[in-house]
């Protein structure tokens, strides 16, 4: 059997997804807390995406902090003001918003009483990273029952105060009244900087969804001022004292090792300083116009060794995916039904393309080493920069100011870990910013695949079997979520000839596009309605719910022109349920094809902000558009052909269709994350529709890269 | 070298031609106007020159000798939100905020030539903007909002 692909390409959290059907079993609640020692009770939350890998590469540190209490969640200042800590970081997903609103409803305090300090190593406490669409359902929890502790334990200092017995108090706007006098006390008064290092009481009793007076309501962007007058300083945008600009010369392919290199026009040049630390060469000078141009100047020779090209991608993926044995029931199953429905799918590399590329800004102050850098895991980069100066962790601090967003592209801190070695060889305050080239070339892509499935129904309509292979691009949403008599799915790594990581939801996007495109077809065959067909097979209530609304909402029984069509895919994801019907027209004539209307109904639990919800559902649906139709990176002999922003198309103002979103509230649920789910029905109603519409099956993504069907 | 930008004459050094967006950025600590792409194919380091919105990345700074210049920091104005600006904040429109600067010169620009675009001018005056982020409907919605509320609001531009 082949070894799976475990070489570092760099793997990052949420990657883990490339291994887990391979390796690091996800480890038990029990031997979680004997890992974790004694008094961990908040990391409960935490426990089940953590694996005995990721386990294994926390600090000692990490495994003793008592953050059990109060006051590593939040603190009272002498001002009233109210400062929660998270570990979370904003990326334009709008958690600072929402995580204070939910602290807020908590402690009945107005939104502009909370402060949110947010991803910095020195202040808040551990957090793996955001990603996953965790920080709705995990760390709003945590904050929540924090907030609640705060809460009931300020009221205990009230009754205190004031010599009352048990009885009702009221508290607004951060008072407590007492019951009959008319005094009431401030919550800094009676914080007065005592009593917050409390455990967090994990029962103690929280304001019931059906009662939320803020969490639930459309509470605009916390800073919003700040980002429409260019006053938010970005990574990109902080300066410090007498800093530099910093620049690092890159291989000219893949895989290229420097030969021999000559600097010295380059440090001819006033104010540039080389540094060269074995295949690292960077330089700084006084601005960045001159960093560009002495790194121009830098003559270089590489060995370069020879790399895969497109054009090989995808029988390469499948030649180097682990083989697995299959189930040989379902196999006998296939083998001996009448009619098997089988489909192979591509699936292109696409970029994130956050519209801030990688920004770093390093200090040391002797030993001491600050950076501020664009990442989704803070804490990883501490560790990155760790490792790379083999210096204590407390040493190191890592500060996330809001960011110019990730999708699940910046989990690294490439930017930052260059700013700080050049910091260090300069001994002076180091900034660099990545050019749109090197973050095409350097940072890394949503993976590429091949998806392999096979499926047969039993004479009464229902799934009878059931096989899936995906190789490379991950085993997200890889499971059916529709009942089968018998079914085989499997994940197979591979070796990727591009690096590649976490991408928005993952590979959902891509094995649903399969599994819903499959469903299609298979209503085909049964020559029935693709709604009626997915009903019958379908079993879990919310899906069905969604399901239901969005078709609805759509008007999916309505009759349509002769060249339009309908297609319609649904999707369970990260606690999240998303159902999206879209309507195209095909030209016959030139095969053109129009996305004319997009509907996505989403149900995510109870709603916390429902004008941020409908922003993320309509930016899901948006970007994925863009790699459902046309993204895809080209590559050939180690190098990017497409690397710019002229070259690859991501969605425009033109692009975009008629978008309705249908949310359902359901305030008996817990909320789930949104900032992924709702991507994943795009690409697969697209597809179903030009089938509707023209009978044209496109088993890949990108569907369209010219923007038509085959005429 | 002497530009205009906000109003205000500011002396800069033009040393080794760099563009607009280097000189707001790094010399005049003006950091709204963002860099994207470096190709003006993405539309995040807008500004306006004589009340058109240049790709302030390919532009050189040379070349604005006597143009007076406006960036998103220019558009408020005695501490009173530009209609647009306004219209952008009532909308609650953006995620990561990174495209706004851009987005915003972009949409004044096209409202101060014509302040009842119909939707195929907005698709054209925005097409060359990039919300990574993919708020379009948002961004359609306050532009449109700014539109309704025009015609009280002064017109914005490089005349102030």
């Amino acid at each position: 059997m082949k070894k799976p692909v475990l070489k570092d390409k760099g793997m990052f959290p949420e990657q883990y997804e490339l291994l887990e059907r391979t390796s690091s079993p996800v480890l038990s609640r029990r031997r979680f807390f004997k890992y974790m020692g004694t008094g961990l009770a908040s990391f409960l939350l935490v426990s089940d995406v953590l694996s005995s890998r990721a386990l294994a590469n926390l600090g000692a540190d990490e495994r003793s902090i008592a953050e059990d209490t109060i006051a590593a969640w939040i603190q009272i200042g002498e001002d009233g003001k109210i400062k929660v800590f998270t570990g979370k970081v904003e990326v334009g997903q709008n958690i600072r918003t929402s995580l204070a609103q939910m602290v807020a409803e908590e402690l009945f305090v107005p939104v502009k009483d909370i402060e949110m300090i947010m991803g910095d190593t020195r202040l808040t406490p551990y957090d793996r990273g955001t990603y996953g669409s965790l920080t709705t359902p995990q760390m709003g929890p945590k904050l929540k029952l924090a907030a609640a502790s705060l809460r009931e334990m300020l009221k205990e200092l009230a009754v205190q105060e004031w010599s009352l017995g048990k009885g009702s108090l009221q508290l607004e706007k951060g008072y407590i009244h007492h019951p009959n006098n008319g005094k009431r006390l401030s919550y800094a008064q009676l914080a007065n900087g005592k009593k917050l290092l409390r455990k967090v009481d994990e029962k103690v009793s929280l304001v019931p969804s059906g009662e939320w007076k803020i969490a639930g309501t459309s509470v605009p962007k916390i800073n919003g001022m700040a980002f429409i007058t260019g006053k938010h300083r970005y990574t990109s945008d902080m300066v410090l004292p007498g800093m530099l600009y910093g620049k690092v010369l890159r291989p000219p392919t893949y895989g290229a090792r420097l030969k021999n290199i000559d600097t010295e026009k380059a440090r001819n040049v006033q104010g540039v300083t080389v540094v060269q630390e074995g295949d690292f060469v960077g330089l700084t000078a006084p601005d960045s116009r001159t960093a560009a141009m002495a790194l121009a100047i830098i003559e270089a020779e590489w060995h370069t060794v020879p790399q895969p090209g497109r054009e090989d991608l995808f029988q390469l993926l499948k030649e180097q995916g682990e083989t697995k044995e299959g189930d040989q029931e379902v196999e006998d199953m296939l083998q001996a039904a009448g009619a098997v429905l089988e489909q192979r799918f591509e699936i292109d590399y696409i970029a994130h393309v956050p519209l801030e590329p990688r920004a770093g800004l390093a200090e040391w102050t002797g030993d001491q080493l600050t950076v501020w850098t664009g990442t989704q895991r803070p804490f990883g980069v501490q560790e990155e920069l760790q490792r790379t100066f083999q210096i204590p962790k407390d040493n190191i601090r890592v500060i996330m100011p809001d960011t110019g967003s990730g999708y699940g592209g910046k989990h690294t801190g490439e930017a930052g870990i260059e700013a700080a070695k050049l910091s260090k060889a300069v001994g002076k305050p180091v900034k660099v910013i990545w050019t749109r080239e090197e973050e095409f070339k350097w940072a890394y892509f949503r993976p590429a695949g091949v998806i392999e499935a096979r499926s047969t129904l039993a004479q009464d309509g229902k799934l009878a079997a059931w096989d899936f292979h995906n190789f490379n691009s991950g085993s997200a949403g890889i499971d059916t979520p529709y009942a089968v008599k018998k079914k085989n799915s499997q994940f197979h790594a591979s070796e990727s000839p591009l690096r590649q990581g976490s991408y928005r939801a993952l590979a959902s996007t891509a094995n649903i596009f399969a599994i819903e495109s499959q469903m299609d077809d298979l209503a085909f065959l049964r020559k029935m309605d693709p709604l009626a067909f997915r009903l019958q097979n379908l079993e879990d209530g919310r899906l069905k719910d969604v399901l239901l609304a969005t078709t609805e909402a759509f008007g999916w029984t309505k009759a349509k022109p002769t060249e339009h069509g309908y297609g319609l895919a649904c999707g369970a994801v990260k606690g999240g349920f998303v159902a999206t019907c879209a309507e195209v027209q095909v030209e016959p004539g030139s095969g053109n094809v129009k996305i004319l209307r997009l509907v996505t109904g989403f149900e995510c639990g109870a709603i916390i902000n429902p004008a941020h919800l409908k922003s993320q559902v309509i930016g899901c649906v948006l970007q994925g558009l863009g790699g459902a139709l046309f993204e895809a990176v080209d590559f050939k002999d180690g190098k990017i052909l497409n690397a710019s922003l002229s070259a690859y198309r991501v969605p425009r103002f033109g692009d975009v269709a008629e978008v309705e979103v249908v949310l359902l509230d359901r305030k008996d649920l817990p909320s789930a994350g949104a900032g992924e789910a709702p991507i994943v029905g795009v690409a697969p109603s697209i597809r179903n529709a030009i089938f509707d519409a023209s009978g044209h099956k496109i088993n890949r993504l990108p569907m369209l890269p010219t923007g038509k069907v085959p005429v | 070298m002497k530009i205009n930008v906000n109003g205000k004459d500011h002396t800069v050094s033009v040393n080794g031609n760099p563009s607009l967006l280097e000189v707001l950025r790094e010399q005049l600590d003006l950091t709204g106007a963002k860099y994207g792409c470096g190709e003006g194919a993405c539309g995040a380091c807008r500004v306006l020159v004589n009340g058109a919105p240049v790709a302030s990345c390919i532009m050189p700074a040379v070349n604005l000798q006597g143009n007076p210049i406006i960036t998103i920091e220019g558009l408020e104005k005695n501490g009173i939100l530009h209609k647009v600006q306004k219209a952008f904040l009532e909308e609650d429109v953006f995620q990561c905020g990174y495209c706004a600067p851009g987005m915003l010169i972009t949409a004044v620009a096209l409202l101060d030539r014509d302040p009842a675009p119909s939707k195929e001018a907005i698709n054209s005056a925005m097409q060359g903007n990039i919300c990574r982020c993919c708020t379009y409907p948002l961004i359609r919605k306050a532009i449109d909002r700014a539109i309704k509320n025009g015609e009280n609001h002064e017109k914005a531009g490089v005349e102030r």
